[in-house]
């Protein structure tokens, strides 16, 4: 099934990725006839809502939108790189957002430091959350696909009690903290409500990417990645390689948290993190680039744009917004066969390996 | 807070209901292990599962028709891994992701636009199952409760895991399913693709989890609610991968998570916060796992 020949004609070699495009467009063709919407209205509303709006409102959220999945992926594209499946993302970026929050709210001191010692704290927080999975994994042998998403699970309830009950804001009445006072909120950048947060995330991107690409601290955990035993055999600390680099997975994901605290919400508000499905999307946003790095930030952004754009269409067309979510996974589901070299083969022997039986 | 208060016949009554769904949905995960088929979509399954239930006992009434429904769109959805892992080289757990993006997405979506409603569908027009009542067992004390007045489901839930026990040692099919996992070469060589093999074990597994879900919103309760299979798939994984997909080892391990379920049911009417008792089934599981894994490392080394 992998015997691509090594050469192909241009036509031969865009033919399959007709058959995709098309594929694709039929389902979404279909699912807006059930919706009983018009395809021009949707289109027409799908692109302001991704692009468009006063003063270009909607592509600042988009853009906004996309700082948070970017991080998310960047995130998992150093562990994914590693060859640790950390799919963990989504509590590592709870604990640091609400870490972010607290510091926020509770520390004196000037604004400049209350938000920086707030970022600290929640990349911190993402970080440790990020090593418990891998402690469990390295050393006690609890495979880290299961174990980092297990552990989403008490990161949200957790979280959720403590925003509900000790830290809640009694007087708003819903599940969240009091408001982080405005001195300390990230800026907008001037004449638009778009918050500098991304240059957090661009910064990101660029160190990441050089990082895997260019660095022999990089190459030293990619090379762990393709092959944990030749690594360990050329005397390489596989071990503290691998916690490292899930420590900085779980950091990048604990600053897309504070991003949104300091940037967007002002406060840790239950679920904000959760239901947009931030964590899922940056995985996704990886997959479809095959973990290439500097696809990323572009493949996050796209996601981003579908994800507002398909929210613009729900309110001029009607269409719910959760078709974004739908599009999503067709897409995957085409690329994902379209490309042999896309595998989690580590951790399937990882997981098979040695019955008793 | 006394135990009799918690272990009374209504708290005993009720946990073939945590059972059933997690129990249907990792026997239908045991027969992908088994065949070889990471299958990490469960998750996604159930839902489907559990959403063409409401689907089909809304529109024909019948709880049976729902249970029907079920099936056949977990058939769907195992059909639809198939083609995407089996006949086209997709990793089987970036199918997963998506197959569970696609489920959580695609259900929403079905649940606003044919039915018009956002969160949760509850209808009087659903007809979900009656409770089975035994009439000799359900007067036996202790027991009683547990056994008589279950959804069918259970029943077969039950029946299935000890069937597939047998099927898995003595039936031709199930040996084959065995040898696509262990020895894909040797059935090979024996002329049986192990890729057919497989395809059959995704078409179980997708009945199974689709009767996973209809358990959960046709049986459990009769409604419908955005992403209600709530990560039980995941903990339905989490047995597969423990047990490695033996059957009765899998009984087992998911009569342990489902007590656990119940008890979190039960103590947040003890005033407990409701966090922590939604929190308590992924804690057993990760210190289930946590426990095995460390043993099972010691062993080996």
């Amino acid at each position: 099934m992998s015997g691509v020949p090594d050469r192909l004609s241009p036509m031969r070699e865009l033919t399959p990725w007709i058959w995709v495009l098309a594929w694709i467009l039929g389902i979404l063709f279909v699912l807006m006839l059930i919706a009983g919407a018009s395809f021009g209205g949707a289109l027409e509303g799908f692109l302001n809502g991704a692009f468009g709006g006063r003063r270009y409102a909607y592509l600042m959220t988009t853009l906004s939108r996309s700082a948070l999945i970017i991080g998310m992926a960047l995130s998992v594209m150093l562990s994914f790189r590693a060859g640790l499946f950390n799919i963990g993302g989504e509590g590592q970026l709870v604990i640091g957002g609400f870490t972010a929050a607290l510091v926020g709210i509770a520390m004196p001191g000037p604004p400049l430091l209350v938000t920086a010692a707030g970022i600290a704290a929640g990349m911190a927080a993402g970080a440790l959350w990020a090593m418990l999975a891998g402690v469990l994994y390295l050393y006690v042998g609890v495979p880290l696909l299961v174990g980092s998403l297990l552990l989403n699970y008490p990161a949200r309830y957790i979280t959720s009690y403590l925003v509900g009950h000790p830290f809640r804001d009694v007087q708003s009445g819903l599940p969240q903290t009091h408001l982080i006072d405005n001195a300390s909120w990230l800026p907008f950048f001037p004449g638009t409500r778009l918050d500098i947060g991304i240059l957090f995330i661009i910064a990101t991107a660029v160190i990441a990417i050089v990082y895997t690409s260019m660095t022999v601290h990089g190459y030293r955990t990619r090379m762990t990645g393709y092959s944990m035993p030749f690594a360990q055999a050329s005397g390489l600390p596989v071990r503290w390689l691998a916690l490292q680099t899930l420590a900085m997975s779980g950091a990048i994901a604990g600053l897309v948290g504070a991003i949104a605290v300091f940037g967007i919400h002002y406060r840790y508000a239950d679920g904000m993190l959760v239901q947009p499905l931030y964590a899922w999307t940056g995985i996704v946003a990886v997959l479809l680039v095959q973990m290439v790095p500097w696809a990323v930030p572009l493949s996050g952004f796209f996601f981003a744009a579908l994800q507002t754009g398909a929210a613009g269409m729900e309110r001029t067309a009607g269409v719910p917004k959760e078709l974004a979510i739908t599009m999503q996974a067709v897409i995957i589901l085409f690329v994902a066969s379209r490309f042999s070299n896309l595998t989690f083969e580590g951790t399937r022997t990882e997981t098979e390996g040695g019955d008793g039986t | 807070m006394g135990l009799e208060a918690l272990f009374d016949p209504a708290f005993a009554g009720s946990l073939p209901r945590f059972i059933t769904p997690i129990l249907l949905a990792a026997l239908g995960g045991a027969i992908c292990e088994r065949a070889g088929v990471f299958n990490i979509a469960l998750e996604g399954f159930i839902l489907v599962g559990a959403f063409a239930a409401v689907c089909g006992a809304f529109f024909f009434g019948s709880a049976l028709m729902g249970a029907t429904a079920a099936i056949f769109a977990g058939v769907l959805m195992g059909l639809l891994f198939a083609e995407f892992h089996l006949r086209r080289p997709g990793d089987p757990i970036v199918v997963s992701i998506a197959l569970n993006l696609l489920a959580a997405g695609l259900t929403t979506y079905l649940l606003r636009t044919i039915f018009g409603v956002a969160g949760a569908f509850r209808d009087p027009a659903i007809v979900g199952f009656d409770g089975v009542r035994l009439p000799l067992i359900e007067d036996v004390p202790l027991v009683g409760p547990v056994l008589s007045g279950q959804s069918p489901l259970f029943y077969l839930a039950i029946a299935i895991a000890v069937g597939l026990h047998l099927f898995f040692l003595r039936h031709r099919l199930g040996l084959r399913i065995r040898a696509a996992g262990e020895n894909p070469a040797a059935l090979t060589a024996g002329g049986v693709s192990p890729e057919r093999v497989r395809l059959y074990a995704l078409v179980a597994c997708g009945a199974l989890c689709g009767l996973a879900g209809a358990q959960l919103s046709i049986a459990n309760v009769n409604l419908f609610v955005e992403n209600m299979s709530a990560g039980r798939g995941w903990i339905a994984v989490v047995a597969v991968l423990l047990t490695r997909g033996r059957p009765l080892p899998l009984l087992a391990i998911v009569c342990l998570f489902g007590f656990v379920d119940s008890l979190s049911f039960r103590v947040q009417g003890l005033g407990w916060p409701q966090q922590f008792t939604d929190m308590m089934p992924y804690v057993a599981t990760l210190v289930v796992l946590v426990v095995l894994s460390w043993w099972r490392m010691r062993r080996n080394a």
